[in-house]
């Protein structure tokens, strides 16, 4: 399947990019971090939530939907 | 014509509307770039009782943004200034300024005697500290934070909603997620931000339906674009909290952080005999073209330390000093000692790079 993943923050600098398109077999939440954490090394030392369709889902939620987002906490004030 | 006649002319506010406002009290926990658009509008809203904690002093590299602030106000308490400020713009409500830190001695009392908590901080211990305070107490919370040029904005325990907890249960590391001072923000964001938490804050209060709970709303400055994204309650979070008997600080602040040594100018050292070390991802720039230096991503570096010489003094950066005092931290776990971070990153580094060449 095809996933859309929007990257927020300081991830989106991680990333380089702010979208993008990826090819994803299957799984849940955690095997998706699985195949981001070997194209983005450093994302493992972030603290994020994942988002599927406009809604925060826990790392042993299947991925089904298309829509993806990266979301870091926020410090600025 | 009264000063609220414009709002009461509304008839979704009316004069009952502005009797609700008048009645509420509200704290609004740091002002700075967030409290302070937050304050101006509910001061000017006829909000009749402001609550402001802050303990820290306005520095004129607040003024861009804190725009309650004047720069003759530098120097001062933040909660002292905006307080006389405010009573300036509306001497009929009355203002409670607090010029000291929130802490787990203080939160609690704080929290009771206010019916709506924000939150203007600009870090993980007080946000934290707010989340779990308002949870004992019963009290809503409105939250906006930021980045660079994004911005979060929710609305947290309110009518059974989630709270921040629920979206972020642990506090992040250390060092990863920089603030404002660390990495800079667009000055306007704040506005933008501030301001619709201000707005929530009016919904709240006059028991609008659509108040923005169980939703985190993010905005980029640069593309004007906002995603909503669905939060939900998590009920073990939010109980972990009311059992515990205090409220628990968690040690975030950077004073409780284990020291490392950083440095914010090259002209003391000799560049020569400095091994420089760049711990950003191999992608990442800019690249320094006047100095020799070795590229060591800080996910790779465990795996690297043998390509660094710790023989000689080392300087590590990265993008904006967070990383680097990461790296600092790792290489003292490994056994080495003599390395220091560059404070600010890359771009302060060019311009002390410059500022070298310029004195020789």
């Amino acid at each position: 399947m095809t996933l859309n993943i929007k990257y927020f923050g300081l991830i989106a600098e991680i990333t380089n990019c702010n979208e993008e398109i990826l090819d994803f077999f299957e799984g849940s939440g955690s095997c998706l971090l699985e195949l981001l954490f070997q194209k983005y090394p450093t994302l493992v030392e972030i603290d994020f939530q994942i988002a599927q369709n406009q809604e925060i889902i826990s790392k042993n939620t299947i991925i089904t939907g298309s829509e993806l987002a990266l979301l870091p906490p926020f410090s600025g004030g | 014509m009264g000063r609220y006649d414009r709002h009461i002319i509304l008839k979704e506010v009316g004069q009952e509307g502005q009797l609700k406002l008048s009645g509420a009290k509200v704290l609004v926990v740091g002002a700075g770039g967030l409290g302070c658009p937050i304050l101006q509008y509910l001061t000017a809203a006829g909000i009749g009782t402001l609550g402001i904690i802050d303990f820290d002093i306005v520095e004129v590299s607040n003024l861009h943004r804190q725009i309650l602030f004047k720069t003759s106000d530098i120097g001062i308490n933040k909660a002292l200034a905006a307080q006389k400020q405010l009573l300036d713009l509306n001497p009929t409500i009355s203002i409670e300024a607090y010029p000291e830190r929130l802490t787990s001695k203080n939160a609690l009392q704080l929290c009771s005697v206010y019916d709506v908590i924000v939150d203007g901080t600009d870090n993980f211990t007080t946000r934290y500290l707010i989340n779990d305070a308002v949870i004992k107490t019963g009290k809503p919370m409105v939250y906006g934070a930021i980045f660079k040029f994004e911005g979060q904005l929710s609305v947290f325990n309110y009518q059974n909603g989630p709270s921040y907890r629920c979206l972020f249960p642990k506090p992040p590391k250390k060092g990863f997620i920089p603030n404002c001072n660390e990495v800079g923000v667009l000055g306007v964001l704040t506005g933008i931000i501030g301001t619709m938490m201000a707005n929530e804050v009016i919904k709240i209060i006059l028991k609008f339906s659509d108040v923005l709970s169980g939703v985190l709303l993010c905005y980029d400055s640069r593309t004007t674009k906002m995603s909503k994204l669905k939060i939900n309650r998590n009920q073990s979070e939010i109980d972990h909290i009311i059992n515990q008997t205090e409220l628990q600080e968690i040690q975030e602040n950077t004073q409780c952080e284990p020291l490392i040594d950083e440095i914010t100018e090259l002209n003391n050292l000799i560049l020569s005999q400095i091994e420089f070390i760049d711990v950003r991802e191999k992608h990442e720039k800019p690249k320094i073209t006047s100095l020799n230096y070795k590229q060591v991503p800080l996910s790779q570096i465990k795996e690297h330390l043998d390509i660094i010489n710790s023989n000689k003094k080392i300087v590590v950066f990265c993008q904006s000093g967070s990383r680097s005092k990461k790296a600092v931290e790792l290489l003292k776990d490994c056994g080495i000692n003599n390395a220091v971070s560059f404070k600010g990153g890359v771009m302060n580094m060019i311009t002390s790079l410059k500022n070298i060449k310029n004195e020789t």
